[in-house]
């Protein structure tokens, strides 16, 4: 559901940049979704090829670029991947506080 | 057959709901409006909050937006107790967005105040999207579990105030309370966490006097 309008953003903004592009078709789009964007990447998928139909982006294929969500120790400054229940860091056991990693949800670019 | 051009574009497709949401703050500025989104689980006692923290607001007019996916029980709560309330149903849609947060507000017309946006019951996706707010409220609650703020990081980040709720059951239930707030501080240094419980009033004057304080 959350994931439909959305997609339907990505195709618009994909379009907007064709045609200011003089390009007739989009042949690949590239998005960055980080894990704690709250999107579903394969989600995603599944609604492009709907909403897709009929526009410059309807043939396109969709590259998800996936990222790990990360933590930074507030002691060592180390960045880590955290354990399920815990926010502790594995290279000095101090506690980690949340980053930007992982938070990303945009367009990369299109090839046209 | 002619080659590939990659076209650079690195847009977060959260642009359009940040650029209402910032012309939506900008107008409830303006008008004297201090918006709180009030994020937390189905059952969390998000109106119930609302009700007894607007009975303790001195000299300062509520207004409420209410988000469900359908219904409009909390919105006839809330009007019956004289609070300018309106309803926004989603039908199925997860979250509050900012066009329809700016659809609601121009309805209400609201001036000098605090506008509650009860945002829909959901602990996810409602931390996402800014929706015009000054400040994320997130109510949690002690039969929740202790591990929300562990399952559920974001919501717990982006708040402001967290208030925990029905803290009158803590003798009656498996709640860790050190556990609760070392993922929450882990997450968040500065929001205050305020125990509250709407049964009993407990923390809740603590928590219009941190609203005025932000209205003033």
């Amino acid at each position: 559901m959350h994931e439909y309008p959305i997609t339907k953003r990505i195709i618009e903004v994909a379009q907007e940049y064709a045609v200011k592009n003089g390009a007739k078709e989009v042949k690949q789009i590239n998005l960055v979704v980080g894990d704690y964007s709250g999107y579903v990447a394969s989600s995603i998928e599944l609604y492009f090829d709907i909403i897709a139909e009929g526009s410059l982006c309807w043939h396109a294929k969709l590259n998800i670029e996936r990222v790990q969500p990360k933590l930074k120790c507030s002691k060592c400054g180390e960045l880590f991947v955290r354990k399920p229940f815990s926010f502790e860091c594995p290279f000095c056991g101090g506690e980690g506080g949340p980053t930007d990693i992982g938070q990303e949800f945009y367009i990369k670019s299109i090839e046209v | 057959m002619s080659e590939n051009k990659e076209i650079e574009i690195m847009q977060s497709v959260y642009d359009k709901n940040d650029e209402v949401a910032a012309q939506i703050n900008a107008s409830l500025t303006k008008d004297g409006i201090y918006a709180i989104n009030v994020m937390g689980a189905p059952g969390a006692g998000k109106t119930s909050s609302l009700i007894q923290i607007i009975k303790r607001l001195e000299n300062i007019t509520p207004y409420v937006i209410e988000g469900d996916i359908e219904a409009d029980f909390d919105t006839k709560t809330l009007q019956s107790l004289g609070v300018k309330a309106i309803q926004i149903n989603t039908n199925g849609a997860c979250h509050l967005d900012s066009p329809l947060i700016g659809d609601a507000v121009n309805k209400l017309g609201l001036s000098n105040g605090v506008l509650f946006i009860e945002n829909i019951g959901n602990l996810v996706c409602p931390a996402e999207f800014v929706i015009g707010e000054h400040a994320k409220m997130l109510i949690s609650q002690v039969t929740e579990g202790s591990d929300k703020p562990y399952k559920y990081p974001l919501a717990f980040e982006k708040a402001d105030i967290i208030l925990l709720n029905k803290c009158d059951l803590l003798p009656y239930i498996d709640f860790d309370e050190d556990f609760f707030m070392k993922g929450v501080r882990a997450l968040n240094k500065t929001a205050p966490v305020i125990k509250i419980s709407c049964k009993t009033g407990q923390g809740l004057d603590e928590v219009a006097a941190w609203i005025m304080e932000k209205v003033k």
